[in-house]
């Protein structure tokens, strides 16, 4: 159980009180894009391409224009005029807003249509002609290196083939050499697949440029909207359009898990229109516009190694990576790392020799490789780690729990110095593990499995034991476009004791106008329904990075407990001159300080806060407000122990999870309810990529699956019922010991399931699977093992 | 080509000259102006625009303006009464059934005619239930506490457990 330090009353860390942002979600009074309407609005609709690869001859809007209600036909040639046609990706490579000549994926913006209703707008974009030249596109990275390969990117000076670059971590003598002299070496070849965020609210913007202030107010879904601010500053500031002029408001957000982050094509169009004609402009991608050109997530081709003694001690990883990033690198990481924080992948166990190494290639795909609910890579990571260290077990012969018994780090080793250079701060892994093995019966299954094999039965016990790492991060390493990867809180607190906080996060369904008030409540001991949270608007919330990759806890939120601590130092000299006392003699609990001794004698947060505006000591600033910007000294690394079992139909294939348990360590919790609610989102798009999710492309560039039909989203159906619960090693560098958790099970379990999957089948000789497994591919992966003829 | 209609929404009758080619889910929205009901994607395949006409759940963004005239249209904005919240929106916020809240209003359309025609479902028919549904963040497990919630308020029966469940 959890202990609290605040009475249900002031509601702090540890309790599960409600949503305070529910009342307006449940009554359909959210404030989502596509809800602000302004006067004169007009509406954009982007014409795309169909060809992967292909050069424009020609783009005739007659047609569109001769339609009543279009206002206007743009294309990369206008954008040229204001050298607005490319736009700079957060890696420092660049991308079309719209092309002048060449398009380089399908879906591809090639012209906007404005219009003055959406239905209008729709009809000009159907009323475009655009004349193609077809070339042969490149879809197989493992292509994009070879002598008759397109060069796809002339454009850049310089560039003679489609690499992008080259990345490397580790010690690679030293890890060789371990290689060649142990006695076990396993090999595994995998794809983490091209899978979309898919958040249930596509992307959209409404533009409002007034030229009279010379003022934009963009609102937009951005899970940064600060970054933003700056990045469109930076773009258009030759312009004139320069920052104190650009406020932006993210209003609320249909679910982002990263796919929010990156500025899209048709947010710059949306915005040159507007400065152009001086009407607000709307623009709301369809469900198929955004799975089919919206950054995607993944996309990494692993082929993962390890190196270990014959009793089962892991000595070595070699992990090789090729990266697809379509035609440009869109990724969003941090700027020094293009791999993001891939070099996690050295897992929860004790061993010092890794090398790792990346190659990004360029084809003809949309752009991205956008943290899916991942902190930078860490998905792809440890799906290699996790399932690489099932291939070892199994060459070893001993028990995948066991082996990871045997080798995980210790309690008492931490803080721990990871081969690839992290210092994990904190971390329990033992009794995650053993909590989830009590939970399951570990053994019993272990038995069971055994039965039903003997009967020819299909049953699979899959274990992933992953360790994270979030909270981008320590300004020393970390940045966006040379913006330190800092977060901010800003609390007032008004006479009356009640109190607003901004932050320079934003939520986009993980409830921080809850949980910030709790960290607040805890800290200040003013109750968490009496502290109003506000993010999303420039011109209100101090700056800040955004939230995606579980920083927000680890960043904002800290700032939030920082702020307030010099809230609470304040507090204490006004209480000590209101009660003639020394400050020495103070003593706080939640919500009132009181004299050593004498407890009858105190001053209620409320009093103390009313004489900071009617009474405050002479020499002293009036008022109580702090701000804070937290810079982590270093990021968190919350890990999770997860188990799943499955029965599969020896006949159909039919893979069927019958239970799945999530041990989760995410330092101390600010609301259980919360973290369970964020655990249980979590797995369902850990499970989509395991058995159901991929972007599939056919060799002349079209998408397969580029809407909600046929991309399967997992249902209630399929998601099973999950099984939570924690072990609680704070960390010890946090304020609040708190260490960020939305990420963890999108991460940890699709090695747990495919884990599984493959424990079903491995007595027949199966070792790997690639993800999604379907039914089909497993039935195709059983007949060539010989199980069906 | 417009054509006037006459739908009741929320129970209020309105009068309305439609385009032909006009969706339900952008009547809602853009000429009423109610803009709880939410469009996720262009395949019916999402459910965020599911509202209720004459009583039955349909997806909104697959139904004509012109094929509604004459009908009862009920939107998450008609859900609660004068006396309060209805217990399906209690149960979504008791149980944390809801994290952005975009899916929200479209998922509860379908659980108030799910409750109607079965008042007391099984795990598994509330999941059969709002299949028609997605959700990309709950994962479903509070959804189906929601609505169990939901099903014992309007019932009548003592209301099950909000404290979430860990093992230990």
């Amino acid at each position: 159980m959890i202990k609290c330090k605040t009475s249900r009353e002031i509601g702090g860390m540890g309790h599960s009180i409600k949503r305070k942002e529910d009342d307006r979600f449940i009554q359909g009074k959210g404030n989502y894009v596509d809800d602000v309407k302004l006067p004169g609005m007009l509406y954009m609709d982007i014409v795309r391409s169909p060809y992967a690869y292909a050069k424009i001859k020609n783009i005739d809007a007659s047609k569109a224009l001769e339609i009543e209600g279009v206002v206007a036909v743009v294309t990369g040639k206008d954008l040229e005029q204001y050298n607005l046609h490319w736009m700079p990706t957060l890696m420092s490579d660049t991308q079309m807003v719209l092309p002048t000549d060449t398009v380089m994926y399908q879906a591809q913006e090639v012209a906007a249509v404005i219009a003055t209703s959406r239905y209008l707008a729709r009809d000009g974009k159907e009323a475009v002609r655009v004349e193609y030249e077809p070339m042969s596109p490149l879809m197989d990275p493992y292509k994009a290196l070879d002598d008759d390969a397109p060069l796809l990117r002339p454009d850049k000076e310089g560039k003679t083939d489609n690499h992008i670059w080259h990345w490397e971590a580790g010690d690679k003598e030293k890890t060789d050499s371990v290689f060649e002299a142990a006695d076990v070496v396993v090999k595994e070849q995998m794809h983490i697949p091209r899978i979309h965020v898919a958040s249930i609210e596509t992307c959209g913007c409404v533009a409002s440029y007034d030229k009279v202030e010379n003022h934009l107010t963009m609102y937009m879904t951005t899970q940064a909207p600060h970054a933003i601010r700056t990045v469109i500053a930076l773009v258009a500031g030759h312009v004139g359009l320069t920052e104190e002029k650009i406020r932006v408001i993210s209003p609320d957000i249909g679910g982002g898990f990263g796919g929010k982050v990156p500025v899209y094509p048709g947010y710059v169009i949306a915005i040159a229109v507007s400065f152009l004609t001086g009407a607000p402009i709307k623009w709301i991608e369809d469900r198929s516009e955004n799975l089919q050109a919206d950054s995607f997530a993944r996309d990494y081709h692993i082929t993962a190694e390890m190196a270990g003694t014959k009793e089962g001690k892991i000595l070595a990883t070699r992990f090789k990576v090729l990266a697809d990033h379509g035609y440009t690198d869109a990724s969003a990481n941090p700027s020094k790392f293009p791999t993001g924080l891939f070099s996690i992948g050295t897992g929860s166990y004790d061993y010092n020799a890794s090398f790792m190494e990346a190659d990004a290639v360029y084809t003809n795909k949309p752009p991205g490789g956008v943290a899916y609910r991942c902190s930078f890579r860490v998905t792809e990571a440890v799906h290699a780690i996790e399932r690489i260290t099932d291939t070892f077990a199994r060459e070893v012969g001993i028990d995948p729990a066991d082996l990871r018994m045997q080798n995980f780090i210790k309690k008492e080793d931490f803080p721990w110095q990871s081969p690839t250079g992290w210092e994990y701060d904190s971390g329990d892994y033992h009794a995650g593990l053993e909590l989830a093995m009590k939970t399951v019966d570990y053994h019993a299954l272990r038995k069971e499995q055994a039965e039903k094999r003997a009967q020819g039965k299909f049953m699979g016990i899959g274990i992933s034991t992953f360790t994270e790492i979030v909270g981008a991060g320590p300004s020393k390493d970390f940045d966006i476009l040379g913006i330190k990867m800092f977060d901010s809180a800003e609390i007032r607190v008004h006479p009356t004791g009640k109190a607003i906080a901004r932050f320079g996060t934003k939520s986009q369904g993980q409830g921080h106008e809850t949980t910030y008030a709790q960290i607040v409540a805890e800290e200040l001991g003013i109750p968490a329904e009496h502290i109003q949270i506000e993010e999303g608007d420039t011109d209100t919330a101090p700056y800040g990075l955004g939230t995606y990759a579980s920083r927000s806890t680890p960043t904002a939120g800290a700032a939030a407990a920082m702020a307030a601590r010099k809230l609470r130092k304040k507090a204490k000299k006004i209480a000590a001159y209101l009660m003639e006392v020394s400050e020495d003699d103070l003593e706080w609990e939640p919500g009132k300080f009181f004299v050593k001794g004498a407890p009858e004698k105190s001053k209620t947060i409320q009093e103390i806060v009313f004489a900071a505006y009617t009474n405050h000591p002479q020499g002293m600033e009036a008022g109580f407000e702090a701000t804070h910007y937290y810079d982590p000294p270093n990021l968190t690394f919350p890990s999770g122990a997860y188990i799943c079992i499955v029965d599969i139909d020896e006949e159909t294939c039919d893979i069927k999870i019958r239970r799945f348990v999530a041990i989760d360590d995410c330092g101390n919790i600010i609301n259980p309810m919360i973290v369970q609610g964020q655990v249980h989102g979590g797995l369902t798009q850990g499970l989509a990529p395991a058995m159901y999710e991929e972007l599939i492309y056919d060799e002349s560039g079209n998408i397969l699956n580029g809407t909600l039909m046929d991309y399967l989203v997992p249902t209630a159906v399929e998601s099973p019922s999950w099984e939570t619960g924690h072990t609680v090693t704070p960390s010890p560098h946090h304020p609040i010991g708190a260490k960020g958790v939305g990420e963890s099970p999108t991460v940890g379990a699709p090695p747990a399931i495919a884990n599984a999957i493959v424990d079903a089948v491995a007595h027949l000789g199966i070792s790997h699977l690639e993800i999604p497994i379907t039914p089909f591919k497993l039935f195709k992966e059983l007949k060539k093992v010989g199980y069906f003829k | 080509m417009k054509k006037e209609i006459t739908v009741t929404i929320n129970g209020t009758p309105q009068t309305l000259e439609v385009e032909n080619r006009l969706l339900l889910v952008h009547l809602i929205r853009e000429n009423v102006s109610l803009t709880g009901t939410h469009i996720g994607c262009d395949t019916s395949s999402c459910g965020a625009c599911t509202v209720l006409i004459d009583g039955k759940s349909a997806k909104s963004c697959t139904v004509l303006a012109v094929q509604a005239d004459g009908k009862e249209i009920t939107t998450v904005e008609g859900l609660a009464t004068a006396e309060g919240i209805h217990p399906i929106q209690e149960g979504f916020k008791e149980n944390h059934g809801l994290h952005c809240g975009f899916c929200t209003p479209g998922m509860m359309m379908r659980i108030k005619e799910l409750l109607e025609k079965n008042p007391n479902p099984t795990e598994e028919e509330i999941r059969w239930g709002i299949s028609g549904n997605l959700c990309r963040c709950t994962g479903y497990n509070n959804i189906v506490k929601a609505v169990q919630y939901a099903s014992a308020k309007m019932r009548g029966e003592e209301l099950p457990s909000t404290e979430p469940e860990f093992v230990s």
